[in-house]
């Protein structure tokens, strides 16, 4: 039988195209009221109530706002609790490939960075993020003031999108430029400290890519090509030999799926962490 | 053949190491510096945005507010807004205007209840013990309630009635026979919701809402006002006050408290009551 291509196109893009539902449908929930006059969520990614009950609160700028001073309330804390267990169990960078909308714009970027063999590249260090994410939190104990929340791309542009863009958009495109022409995966992968952050939370989370079916790689990098962190990937594919593997373990893996979808040998899955040395996949 | 390992390893020495840890280092702490001295400039509010109710001291708030728009969502006027990239407002930060929409005072507060991190105080529960700003009668001359003309459109709209707003009744200098009614503001009852700027009725309100830091002075705290404090102790709290005298010719006396010179009845006067008797007085040879 042969297969329908609108089918198999759809099955080597399932979970790009899952990640962006998710991705527009976090964004929709978030505009449908404001749009239509139905209230399902409010506010916004920094903090948000669905249906009156149920309080979410980003971590990262609740951390920046106790560290200057500030008390919340409990609705705020307990908002955040829920976010923080929630991607202690999937992974922390989840938020960063499934939810985050600046995830699509650096994406493109990189998609036109294969599909036009740009190879300009500077050599920013991948731990530049811990760095930042050191400043972002040291300012509001310095100072008192959420300085990062003055430049931070990623809440600007999800309250852009929410809220109004004003100047918003010169930023984020300032950033797709710059991940396009100056480093590859620049911002999400080597700079952004809310990534860093949530990379911290999710360092033992639970869902995991495996890469099962490693015997059957025959080096075609393809996963490497496509992968935003690729540094993640080799421990667990290569890491036979030396008993590493076959789980990426690695925190800034952001559970995105693209290795799974785009391996024509089908190496990789989801799995758990605990599918290391199980044959349970 | 050399251990291609080795040759890798050879490159990485405590050096290089320590060298691109410095580099990197005085880089972020470069940008830093930037973004700190940034951001003083970002946090300061003009005089023309207005806190939601209940909004902690500025400093603080740019501290606590974390940006999520929940009391935007929650206020049913609508009037609140978050700072947009570009504009004047700290970036993502709640405020209102109150020219183009003042605060409607809700007894329930549902902005500070929505607000997360207590960057609007929870403690506020009575709407009337808010401290928005202050209303200012910033232009005298503007406004029409200093020409002689009835207005009186701020103090009708203010949510404190008679406490918040009173009309104070002057003598008309230029008609010699009206009243002025004016508007006086008074801060222990207002609480800057801004109605009385929105309903002004010039083309630009001479009644403005401005943050207390720079619509209030403030006596040095060494100061006492005399009479307060005998009015609370019930009596002068250094010595008692002496009894005013005068040097008077006999027969007259001063009346301090406002009657002035009060010549007794019938007592001589060093005067004659004749006034040209005075002109024609000689002086002295």
């Amino acid at each position: 039988m042969i297969p329908n291509p609108f089918q198999s196109q759809l099955k080597a893009h399932r979970w790009l195209i899952a990640r962006r539902l998710s991705q527009v449908g976090v964004l929709a929930l978030f505009l449908l009221g404001p749009i239509t006059g139905i209230w399902v969520v409010k506010g916004n990614l920094s903090a948000s109530m669905t249906l009156g009950v149920l309080p979410l609160t980003d971590p990262f700028l609740l951390l920046q706002s106790v560290l200057s001073g500030g008390l919340p309330v409990t609705s705020g804390v307990v908002g955040a609790l829920i976010v923080l267990v929630f991607y202690a169990l999937v992974g922390g960078r989840v938020f960063c490939s499934w939810v985050c909308p600046v995830n699509p714009v650096t994406d493109a970027a990189a998609w036109l960075r294969r599909r036009f063999d740009l190879r300009g590249n500077s050599a920013l260090s991948r731990n530049l993020r811990y760095w930042l994410l050191g400043l972002a939190l040291l300012f509001p104990l310095l100072t008192g003031v959420l300085v990062w929340e003055y430049i931070n791309p990623v809440s600007m542009f999800q309250r852009g999108l929410i809220f109004g863009m004003g100047w918003a958009w010169t930023v984020i495109l300032a950033l797709f430029l710059f991940d396009l022409f100056i480093a590859k995966h620049g911002w999400c992968g080597r700079l952004c400290p809310m990534g860093a952050f949530y990379g911290l939370i999710g360092s033992g989370s639970i869902i995991r890519v495996c890469a099962t079916a490693r015997d059957r790689c025959d080096d075609c990098m393809d996963c490497f090509g496509v992968c935003p962190e690729p540094q993640v990937i080799k421990p667990a594919l290569k890491g036979a030999a030396a008993g590493v593997g076959p789980v990426i373990l690695d925190r800034n893996c952001t559970n995105c799926g693209r290795c799974i979808e785009t391996c024509p040998q089908g190496v990789f899955r989801f799995g758990t962490r605990m599918s290391n040395g199980a044959s349970l996949f | 053949m050399a251990d291609p390992t080795a040759i890798k390893m050879q490159g990485i020495t405590r050096r290089r190491v320590l060298g691109d840890v410095l580099k990197t280092a005085c880089g972020v702490g470069l940008f830093g510096l930037g973004l700190g001295l940034y951001s003083s400039r970002a946090s300061s509010l003009p005089a023309y945005a207005i806190r939601p109710p209940g909004a902690i001291p500025e400093d603080a708030f740019n501290g606590a507010c974390i940006r999520c728009g929940l009391c935007v969502r929650d206020c049913p006027y609508d009037i609140l807004y978050l700072g947009r990239v570009g504009e004047d407002i700290p970036t993502g930060t709640p405020y209102f205007i109150a020219r183009q929409g003042a605060c409607e005072m809700c007894e329930d507060i549902p902005c500070v209840v929505a607000c997360p991190t207590n960057a609007l105080d929870h403690v506020l529960t009575d709407i009337n013990a808010a401290r928005m700003g202050l209303a200012v009668l910033v232009d005298q001359e503007s406004c029409i309630a200093f020409q002689g003309l009835r207005c009186e459109v701020c103090y009708q709209v203010c949510p404190i009635k008679d406490q918040a707003i009173t009309l104070d009744r002057q003598h008309n200098e230029r008609s010699g026979k009206h009243a002025l009614f004016i508007p006086v503001v008074h801060s222990e009852h207002c609480t800057g919701c801004g109605k009385c700027e929105q309903a002004c009725i010039l083309e630009e309100a001479a009644i403005k809402i401005l943050p207390h830091h720079l619509a209030k002075g403030e006596l040095g705290r060494h100061y006492r006002l005399g009479w307060e404090q005998q009015a609370q102790s019930g009596g002068p709290l250094v010595s008692p006050d002496p009894e005013h005298q005068y040097h008077l010719p006999p027969g007259m006396e001063y009346d301090h408290a406002g009657e002035g010179l009060i010549r007794e009845s019938g007592a001589a006067t060093p005067f004659s009551d004749n006034p040209l008797d005075v002109l024609n007085q000689q002086g002295p040879p």
